[in-house]
This record gives C-alpha cells, structure tokens and sequence, in this order.
C-alpha cells in the first residue's frame, strides 16, 4: 500500500504542482512590468523632488523645486489646458466616429473582411509612422493639403497649416482621432455584438424610428463598452507625445505643446530632470481618479442589467 | 374582379399571396425559406403555424411583420397592402421567441417604449400601462428589470408590451419554448383566455402539434417553405392532406402501408384486435407483435402487420378499455374500421380517393 503511494509521488512531475506554475506562468509579466513601468515610475516620483539636471545628474533631492519651476512656467499652464483640450475633444470624437464604424463593420457589406482590415489599418500603423504621413499630409510647403486649400483660395499669406495657432490644433487632433477611431470601433462592435439581437426587433416592432432606436435602444445597451472605449483613447491620447512632437513640435510658439512634450522638452532637452519629472507626474492623481470614476460607473451600468 | 378581391380580402385579419424568400448564402447558394405560401387568417381567429424546424414558419411570421422583405408575392394586413411597410405603420405586435426584453429598461419602461415611440401624451400612457399590467396580472412587476424576472413574467412581460400599442393582428414566435414544461400546460391555457378577452386577431408559430392542436382555431402545416395543410385541428388530425401531415400530426404518427401505387394509412388508436372492432366493413390484417410498451394506461403494441400490402412495421395504441390479452412473439387479428383508412399516392404523398381493400 504504502510502496504504490511512494511511487506515485516519485511521479509527480514539477509541471504538476499548480503553486509552483503559477509563479513560473507570472514570473515573466512580472519582471516585465517592474522593469517597463514600476522602475521607470519610481525613478519619476524620485527625480520629480530632486534637483538633478543633465549637467549633474547625481541625485540631490530637492523637495518641491521641480513642481515649483514648473508651476511657475507659463507655458505649463496652457499645455495643461490644451492636454484637457485635446484628450476631451479627442475622446468625443473618437466614441462618436468609432460607434458609426462599429456598425459599418457589423452591416453586411459585399467585401467584409477587406473593409474590416482596412479600416483596422490606422491602428496597426505605428504612431510615428502615421504621424509622419499626417505631417507630409499638411506639413511643408507644397504639401498636398496646403495646394487644396490654397488652390480653394482658403490659405492666404506665408506658412503651411501646421505653422498656424488653430491649424496645427486641429491637425494634432486630427492624428488622434484618425488613430484611434478603429479601436474605438472594435471595443464598441464587440458590446454590439454582445446585445441579443432580437432586441432591436423587438424596437422595431414597437415602431421605434431609427433616432428612438439609436438613444432609447443601442445607446444606452452599449455604454458600459463606449465607456471602455472611452477611457482607452483617453489614456492613450493623454500620455501620447509622439503625434505632437512629430507632427508640429509642440509649435508653433508652444501653442499645440501638451504635458508630454513639455516633460520632454523641460527634462531631456533643457536639462531639468527635475522640472521634467515633476511635469509628467503632475496629472497621474487626477488621471487616475478619471479612470477610476469612469469604471465605476460602467461596472454600475453592467450591474443593472 | 377586382371589386371582388377587395371585399374578400377586407375580411381578413392577414393575407399572405405567393410569398417567397430567398436567402442568398455563400458562393451563389439560395435558400428557398419560403417557396410560394398563400395563407390568410380571419378576424379574431388563432392561426398556428405548425412545423419542423427550419419549414419557413418563423420567416412567414418575421415577413407578416415586416421585419423580413418577401422576394416575391405580397402581404396583406386588414385588407391593405403593406409591402415595404416598416412594421410600425401594420399596427402587428409581435412577440419574439426570446422575449427581447430591453435589459437596460424596468418593466414599466419596457411596456412604456412602443406608446413612446407613437408619442401618446403621458396620462394616456400610464393608463394604458396600468390596462395591460392589470390583464396579465404582473402590476407588481412594473419596478422591476427583465433580469430580476422569472421566465413566464418576461412572457407576460413581453406581452403587455405587444399589447398596449392596440394592434390589429398579434404575432406570437414560439411563446412558449422558454417555459418549463409545467409552466407551458398552464400559460397554454391562459394565452387562450388572453386572445379570447381581447378578441385579436393571433398567428402562432410552434413546432409542437400539442400547443397548435390546443391552441389553434386553424392550423396551418408547412414543411420546405410550402404550405401543407390548412384546417381545423380535426381536419388535420383526421383528414390528412397528404403523408407529410399525417406522420408529422399525431403522436405516435399514423401508420402508413404501401399496397400498389398507394399508400394505406390508419391512426394508431384505430387499429384494434380485431374482436373490439364491428364487423361491418372493417380491414382486418394479421400483426405480429414485436413489443408492448405501457404508457399511461394505453398499451403501444410494436409489430408487423401483412396481408393488406407490404409488410409493414406499424404501432396500434390500444386504450386501456381493450383488455384483449397480447404478449410479444405472437401473430394477433387486428383490424381498422373501414372509414378510418386515408390513402395517399404512393409516389408523391397526396391524399387520393379510397380503394377497395378485399374483406
């Protein structure tokens, strides 16, 4: 008896012990994210209180020093507005055009799965890439965009686009929005995908007009997912300094500079490591209360039903 | 002519006139969901429609609604056309198989939507909300969402919502699949007493000959897209248009015997030991018992019957008044009353005139 359990423990393999896969399985994501975000973070909130500058990067802290050069700087201010700016129309735009996408993929249309690659190809392309595009798109002298509008007789004087105050704001947007529509799309098809579909038979037997079917109907059924969708684009528009330096450089003046960029500029540029840190972690608490209110909310929402 | 055609039509609740449609599936494949179907339902009447699955009778339903277009053919509500229509403007309500409540809604809301959506002013609304919860008996549940609901609420539910619009014609999709089978046998009988009570004109789609046998004033039989059979429950039962009604209506099915070019068939409950039936014009014909099942008081006897045509394996239901003794392994006399054989062709399965059968 005891000679059978014996050799059945000789057989039990390593594989076979659940704790011991687990850890193996996480060891991988963990090392991963201390080494990605955790060490990355602290070094942040390190430098943020010290007074470190490329100069002498040695580590002296420096208490408030860095929140006080960058409270004190103008430019700060308006790239704080316009980070807000940016991320709110961004976000707005991005729920609505991802949402008319979601049901263009959904339709049954004749080239399906060419349509679906096609329109997923935005955010397959990697942000400088597209930032690149966008900027050869408005960006220089002789620029495709430029001879429209100045051929339409809308573009008078020196300049491209992207070298005037409204302009290059709109064109910065305008990357965003042109990326992250499709992932916006395929969060929000998803929740479509997920509502049985009889209920929107049932909303056109109770004669509800497209408008009724859409605000009364698929609306709010889908909130929770354009709640995710929402808080995605969101994050990514928010910490997102690719677009922005590509595309117009934070210029002109320091007109279409967001958080990000300035965090660059200050920190690696100007060489205030600690003005730089002390930028870029300025709205983590204020980020995080935003995502943690808007998954509330949806987890409220998917309560209910 | 024409004149004539509007006045039978204005009779009807709903006509159905050549309806096909075809769905385009992949690679140019077409499926024929209806294949030219004429039915019509008369005011006040309860018409199921009754078939196997996939025979067409959701998309006819789905069709009357106008939640589907017809490829072919026209549909008619109270006498108008209303191709093309969106099922808003046909005054129908229809009740889905899954009930399609809003999740997101309380029941009040839900029953609420439709009045909404033809903008009745409030205090009508919450009348006729208070009208329809109170005949389904579910006002307690107007707080409540779908999800806190049982399965038999939601269909009450569902049609307190189909009901406030006031339509011309209901259409019920299968109400019943959703129940427990003890929930069924009682909510069968009070959807009854429901059309009974507001006197509208019903078509009820199931795949279970016991609710459309109950339910309906009328039964229509499809199969394939065509329509089989139309009549009353006896006249399906007892007068079988062609094989498909007779195997497909009847549980056990009815027995079918080939003897030339045609088929001899004969219900179950029929075919008796020949001494518990008349002598005068009965068929008798020798069975040979393979197996007796006891079900409910009825003996089902299994067995093989020859002399009359082929042999053929056939089931006789015997009530429990038949006290005959039979045990398997043995060859029984039975015998059909002469007026209780159908006979069909052979080769296509429609019901043809009687031929003589010797004895």
């Amino acid at each position: 008896m005891s000679g059978t359990r014996a050799r059945a423990g000789d057989r039990t393999r390593l594989t076979d012990r659940e704790g011991f896969l687990a850890w193996a399985f996480l060891l991988p994501t963990i090392v991963y994210l201390t080494a990605l975000v955790v060490a990355p973070f602290g070094l942040t909130v390190a430098f943020a209180f010290s007074r470190s500058t490329s100069d002498a990067p040695s580590y002296r802290f420096g208490g408030l020093r860095g929140f006080r050069a960058v409270f004190g700087d103008d430019v700060f201010w308006r790239s704080l507005l316009d980070t807000l700016t940016l991320t709110c129309v961004s976000v707005v735009l991005v729920v609505v055009l991802g949402t008319v996408l979601a049901h263009v993929l959904r339709a049954d249309l004749r080239f399906r799965r060419t349509v679906r690659t096609l329109v997923l190809l935005p955010w397959t392309t990697p942000v400088a890439l597209s930032a690149i595009s966008w900027r050869w798109l408005l960006g220089p002298a002789g620029s495709p965009v430029e001879r429209v509008l100045r051929g339409a007789s809308l573009l008078h004087g020196g300049g491209s686009p992207l070298g005037r105050t409204g302009p290059a704001a709109v064109a910065v947007v305008a990357a965003h929005v042109w990326r992250l529509t499709p992932l916006a799309a395929v969060i929000v098809a998803a929740g479509l995908n997920a509502v049985p579909s009889g209920v929107w038979d049932a909303a056109r037997l109770d004669g509800a007009g497209f408008w009724r079917r859409l605000f009364g109907v698929t609306v709010p059924l889908t909130l929770p997912v354009t709640a995710v969708a929402a808080v995605f684009t969101a994050a990514i528009t928010f910490v997102d300094m690719a677009v922005v330096r590509v595309l117009t450089g934070g210029g002109p003046h320091d007109s279409t500079q967001v958080l990000p960029t300035l965090a660059y500029l200050r920190g690696v540029e100007g060489g205030d490591i600690g003005a730089g840190a002390a930028a870029s972690l300025f709205l983590l608490p204020l980020f995080l209360a935003g995502v943690v209110v808007a998954l509330r909310a949806v987890r409220r929402a998917e309560a209910i039903r | 002519m024409r004149r004539r055609d509007e006045a039978g039509t204005a009779a009807k609740a709903v006509e159905a006139r050549g309806l096909v449609k075809v769905y385009e599936g992949r690679r140019d494949r077409q499926v024929r969901a209806l294949d030219g179907i004429d039915v019509s339902s008369n005011q006040g009447e309860y018409l199921v429609l009754l078939g196997p699955s996939g025979c067409g009778k959701t998309t006819l339903l789905r069709t009357i609604a106008g939640l589907e277009r017809p490829t072919e053919g026209e549909v008619y509500i109270g006498g108008q056309l209303v191709n093309g229509l969106p099922p808003r403007i046909r005054r129908v309500a229809m009740v889905l198989q899954s009930y399609a409540l809003y999740p997101h809604k309380t029941v009040h809301s839900n029953i609420e939507f439709p009045l909404k959506a033809e903008n009745v002013p409030r205090h009508l609304r919450e009348r006729k909300i208070r009208w329809a919860a109170d005949l389904l008996g579910i006002p307690d549940l107007l707080g409540r969402r779908p999800r806190q609901l049982s399965g038999g609420e939601r269909q009450r539910v569902a049609l307190a919502r189909a009901l406030v619009r006031e339509p011309a014609v209901f259409l019920l999709d299968e109400p019943l699949s959703g129940l427990d089978a003890k929930l069924r046998a009682t909510t069968r009988d009070e959807l009854k007493r429901f059309q009974r009570q507001i006197g509208t004109a019903t078509i009820y789609v199931t795949h279970d000959q016991e609710e459309a046998m109950g339910l309906g004033d009328r039964v229509a039989v499809l199969d394939a897209g065509r329509l089989r059979q139309v009549g009353t429950p006896r006249d399906i039962y007892d007068e079988p248009a062609d094989t498909f009604v007779a195997t497909f209506v009847g549980s056990p099915p009815m027995n079918l015997v080939q003897r030339a070019n045609r088929l001899v068939g004969f219900r179950p409950e029929h075919l008796l030991p020949a001494e518990n039936v008349a002598y005068d014009s009965r068929v008798t014909m020798p069975l040979r018992i393979e197996r007796i099942e006891y079900l409910s008081g009825d003996r089902h006897v299994y067995g093989t019957v020859t002399k009359i045509g082929t042999e053929t394996r056939v089931i006789a239901r015997l009530p429990a008044t038949v006290i005959t003794p039979l045990a398997p392994g043995e060859t029984h006399e039975f015998a059909v009353p002469g007026d209780r054989l159908r006979f069909f062709d052979a080769e296509y399965g429609i019901r043809t005139a009687p031929v003589r059968i010797g004895g």
